[in-house]
């Protein structure tokens, strides 16, 4: 292997050549290629990490251009699937790595399945219920993961490494009700925001991947770069009084689709996403012959597109779905079930 | 009393529990995660644990977006 790419980062004296030597050896999965994940996986990407698995159920649009930067208005023009789009530009930007791109919905079926063979998880996704169910498979499997999120000009990180740090249930014990936060859909969001959060998400997986676990900074970190403000709070002491049901007593609520919602509203989107609980296989070309009577049908290598009494439908071949131009749940389930199924 | 709440100093009624300080904050029901004196305070010890006059409290918000 050639390190004269990695040069800079070698010299680097809390990296090093052995450190180098470990990234490349290393296996990240992203889960969420949006805003965070791009910034994440760029990073990895340039800084060798050997193999890198990034799931993303969205494709890209326009509006995600200001924000989502490995994402070009060609992509957006294609519809491309952001974790398709994302293993196209890291192709470009570091073949020397492996990169695996899943089109997909991560779910209780496929999540563990997805992490089992990576050192590192890292949070991109724009929901709390999916980052239980990462919570939930990296407790069961020991996995340390990094969450992270922003809205507006805020955003806040914390590094979970099970049974030695606190997790995610232990400092947010429920899963919160929608709507009873900002979120990207009624504040927006900026990019510094996400250069930031991404960025502390990314110096702590160098230093898990280089075996540096005493340097993480051990602590719930908030920034708001509008407001130039940073504020930490100390985990300490946290996981030996904790009585969290995942960590304490292996309870495992969303990863057995005890708690689960199958449908939900999509940051930044006036958009409804349904999911599928079971493992589907669609075959998206015959269903495109059946619903061209109902009218024009864009169908792609990776999706499925139409349009139907003003509401856009984009249905992925694993069978989750984007229902565009609703933020009704019903409605859109009810049209799901009328065009493609239940 | 006077107390400390991500580095500003603030006003709140006296004798109040952590509970009662987000109520006051109009905070109930978001969420959040809160520091005192440099040590997070489990979500089951809020009603159990009293704010003091010169606490340093760190009020996180969690958000989703991504």
């Amino acid at each position: 292997m050639e390190l004269e790419k990695y040069s800079r980062q070698i010299l680097f004296e809390p990296i090093g050549q052995r450190g180098q030597e470990k990234l490349l050896q290393s296996r990240v999965a992203i889960i969420g290629c949006g805003a965070l994940g791009a910034v994440q996986a760029e990073a990895l990407a340039r800084a060798g990490v050997g193999f890198l698995r990034l799931a993303d159920r969205d494709f890209v649009e326009e509006s995600n251009l200001q924000r989502q930067i490995m994402f070009e208005e060609r992509d957006a023009r294609e519809r491309l699937p952001k974790a398709i789009a994302c293993q196209r530009r890291i192709r470009r930007i570091n073949s020397d790595i492996r990169v695996e791109a899943l089109a997909a919905d991560v779910n209780p079926t496929n999540i563990e399945e997805i992490i089992g063979d990576v050192d590192l998880v890292l949070d991109g996704t724009d929901n709390f219920e999916t980052r239980y169910l990462i919570n939930d498979a990296c407790v069961k499997h020991g996995k340390p993961w990094i969450y992270g999120a922003a809205v507006g000009s805020y955003g806040l990180s914390m590094t979970i490494i099970p049974h030695e740090t606190p997790c995610f249930r232990c400092v947010l014990e429920q899963l919160p009700p929608p709507g009873s936060s900002p979120t990207c859909d009624t504040v927006g969001v900026i990019l510094p925001i996400v250069f930031m959060i991404a960025s502390i998400q990314v110096v702590e997986a160098l230093k898990l991947l280089t075996g540096q676990r005493d340097q993480l900074h051990r602590s719930i970190i908030q920034i708001d770069v509008w407001q130039a403000t940073c504020h930490r709070i100390k985990l300490g002491a946290l996981l030996e009084k904790s009585d969290c049901p995942t960590c304490r007593h292996g309870r495992y609520e969303f990863l057995d689709a005890r708690i689960r919602h199958l449908a939900s509203g999509l940051c930044g989107r006036n958009a409804v996403y349904i999911s599928q609980s079971k493992r589907v296989q669609i075959d998206l070309p015959s269903l495109a012959e059946r619903l061209r009577s109902v009218g024009p049908v864009k169908l792609t290598e990776h999706l499925l597109s139409f349009h139907i009494n003003g509401y856009e439908i984009t249905l992925f071949a694993d069978g989750h779905c984007i229902v565009k131009g609703t933020t009704d749940v019903d409605l859109a389930r009810k049209l799901y079930a009328q065009y493609i199924g239940a | 009393m006077r107390v400390i709440i991500n580095g500003e100093p603030r006003e709140v009624p006296d004798r109040v529990n952590v509970e009662e300080l987000i109520e006051y904050l109009g905070l109930r029901g978001e969420r959040i995660a809160v520091e005192r004196n440099r040590e997070i305070v489990r979500r089951a010890d809020w009603t159990t644990t009293l704010i003091e006059e010169g606490d340093e409290l760190e009020i996180v918000h969690f958000v989703g977006g991504g």
